[in-house]
């Protein structure tokens, strides 16, 4: 059965339509990735998956006893709130310090748990929400849009570790992004989003797909040119994710 | 023991620090400074209201207080823009609480104990009211505070985690209503933000966790009360302000000496 399901759902900002008639479900260890023009509604999808906002039309389902993983977009941390990575890390449920400095460990950014979470870089900042989201023992990981403010190398770096998180944990990851040339090679499936679903399907049917390119245009070259950088790191031994399959020549 | 006036008050005001250390916390982190305020401010109508109806000014005080509370988290919810809808809402309440006391015959209001406090004036029963009402508070706050502290930093985090942030905040509101009917004895209604803030700004500088913070509030808030009282007894003078002058002097104190350390720290 599905984590998440989703059923002719419209959600609505101060009277304002932003999604409708979206059907989606996610199932256990799938790979699912949102994506869509700014304002297209990626962020409200999730917030609504995860029951922050209501739907205005339709329903959610999640599976009885979820446990979920989130990374939001941004974390505002008021500046009059002294707080320690080790204590983020420990919100809601208590974490031995066996357990954090283990999590850290294994998200790359060990020496952290005694600085204060204000003071870490945009890179060491993401792995700590993936080590928070990781504590929980998830079933599902939501990240939206996780990869903002980083460089190409971090990018790469950050879907790496999700993707080997995954094969470790089994969990599902649904993430909302514009990282086109990344998501597309690791998702077993892409949803496009513009206030309704565009199309869905596998990476390159999305790809192909006419009203996803009418959406983000042919001007750059497509997704074609973004997704050849997608090469840029070496898929040698170390790699977990299967090998990207080589471009779709379609011209 | 309890028969000596200054123990009853010190006592008053350690409780009520207790309550106001971590409280002021979640009003500094969540920035409903002014929140405090207009729910402060609205403890005269209920004085009035609780005088006219002749009911206790600790419920009256505490119902109007909740009410207002709930008035601006339910506008804050609704995206108005919050200095200005506080800003009106604090004065306005203190206005309207102003005017009605007015109309109850003079005889049976002092207004200046309202306003500015009366520590030296608590009763064995107010005592006890105000025991109970900070231990209430400092309860709430220990059982709700892993969820609050988790929805002060994210309602979306929150919302992931099986948090509904609508209940937190809903603690922190009856907290603060009850916090404002004890405290209105203790500091006054004009006074009762500063003993929120004060404390966990000064704490702010010397703490580094949210615990830590908290601790340091309480006992700011607990060397505040003494030490404003000392003053008053002293010098003669209001007790509540004398209070609150103290809280603002440690504040200072700690704010210069955060920065030294820093300094050194940095060089």
């Amino acid at each position: 059965m599905s984590l998440i399901s989703a059923e002719r759902l419209a959600v609505a900002y101060g009277g304002r339509q932003v999604l409708f008639d979206i059907d989606f479900s996610i199932a256990r260890g799938e790979i699912v990735t949102i994506v869509g023009p700014n304002g297209s509604g990626k962020t409200s999808l999730l917030r609504a998956l995860l029951g922050v906002v209501g739907p205005t039309q339709g329903r959610v389902t999640r599976a009885p006893g979820l446990r979920i993983g989130y990374l939001p977009q941004r974390l505002h941390l008021d500046p009059g709130l002294p707080l320690p990575v080790a204590r983020f890390l420990s919100l809601p449920n208590r974490q031995s310090r066996a357990a954090i400095a283990a999590v850290l460990a294994r998200v790359g950014v060990p020496d952290v748990a005694r600085q204060n979470m204000a003071t870490l870089s945009g890179g060491q900042f993401q792995r700590v929400l993936l080590a928070r989201a990781l504590l929980a023992s998830p079933d599902i990981l939501m990240l939206d849009e996780p990869t903002a403010g980083l460089d190409q190398p971090g990018i790469a770096a950050f879907y790496r570790l999700i993707a080997e998180m995954r094969a470790e944990l089994g969990c599902a990851v649904l993430s909302v992004s514009h990282d086109l040339h990344v998501v597309m090679s690791a998702s077993d499936r892409v949803i496009c989003i513009n206030g309704h679903i565009c199309c869905e399907g596998a990476p390159q049917v999305v790809r192909d797909a006419p009203e996803y390119r009418a959406l983000f245009g042919l001007g750059t070259g497509g997704a074609l040119a973004l997704y050849q950088h997608s090469h840029d790191h070496a898929h040698g031994a170390e790699c977990t994710h299967a090998p990207v399959p080589e471009k779709v020549d379609n011209a | 023991m309890l028969d000596d006036f200054m123990i009853r008050a010190t006592l008053a005001g350690v409780a009520v620090a207790c309550a106001t250390g971590p409280l002021g916390c979640f009003v500094v982190w969540r920035r409903m400074a002014y929140f405090g305020d207009a729910t402060a401010h609205a403890a005269i109508l209920g004085v009035a209201l609780a005088l006219a109806f002749q009911i206790s000014i600790f419920i009256g005080t505490m119902v109007v207080a909740l009410v207002m509370a709930m008035i601006v988290a339910t506008l804050a919810g609704r995206g108005w823009a919050m200095d200005t809808t506080l800003g009106v809402l604090a004065h306005s309440a203190l206005a309207f609480g102003l005017v009605a006391v007015s109309f109850l015959p003079a005889v049976r209001v002092d207004l200046t104990a309202f306003l500015f406090g009366d520590i030296l004036a608590v009763s064995r029963f107010d005592l006890g009211v105000i025991a109970a009402g900070s231990g209430l508070v400092l309860g709430l706050m220990l059982w709700r505070w892993q969820a609050l502290l988790t929805a002060t930093l994210s309602e979306d985090l929150a919302h992931a985690a099986g948090i509904n942030p609508a209940r937190e905040r809903m603690v922190l509101t009856l907290a603060l209503a009850i916090v404002v009917a004890v405290a209105l004895k203790i500091v006054g209604a004009l006074l009762i933000a500063a003993m929120l803030i004060i404390p966990a700004a000064a704490a702010r500088n010397l703490a580094r966790g949210p615990e830590a913070m908290a601790v340091f509030a309480v006992a700011i808030g607990v060397v505040s009360v003494v030490g404003g009282l000392r003053l008053s007894l002293l010098q003669d003078t209001p007790s509540g302000p004398s209070i609150v002058v103290v809280a603002a002097l440690i504040f200072l104190l700690a704010t210069i000496g955060a920065t030294l350390v820093q300094k050194r720290l940095t060089r």
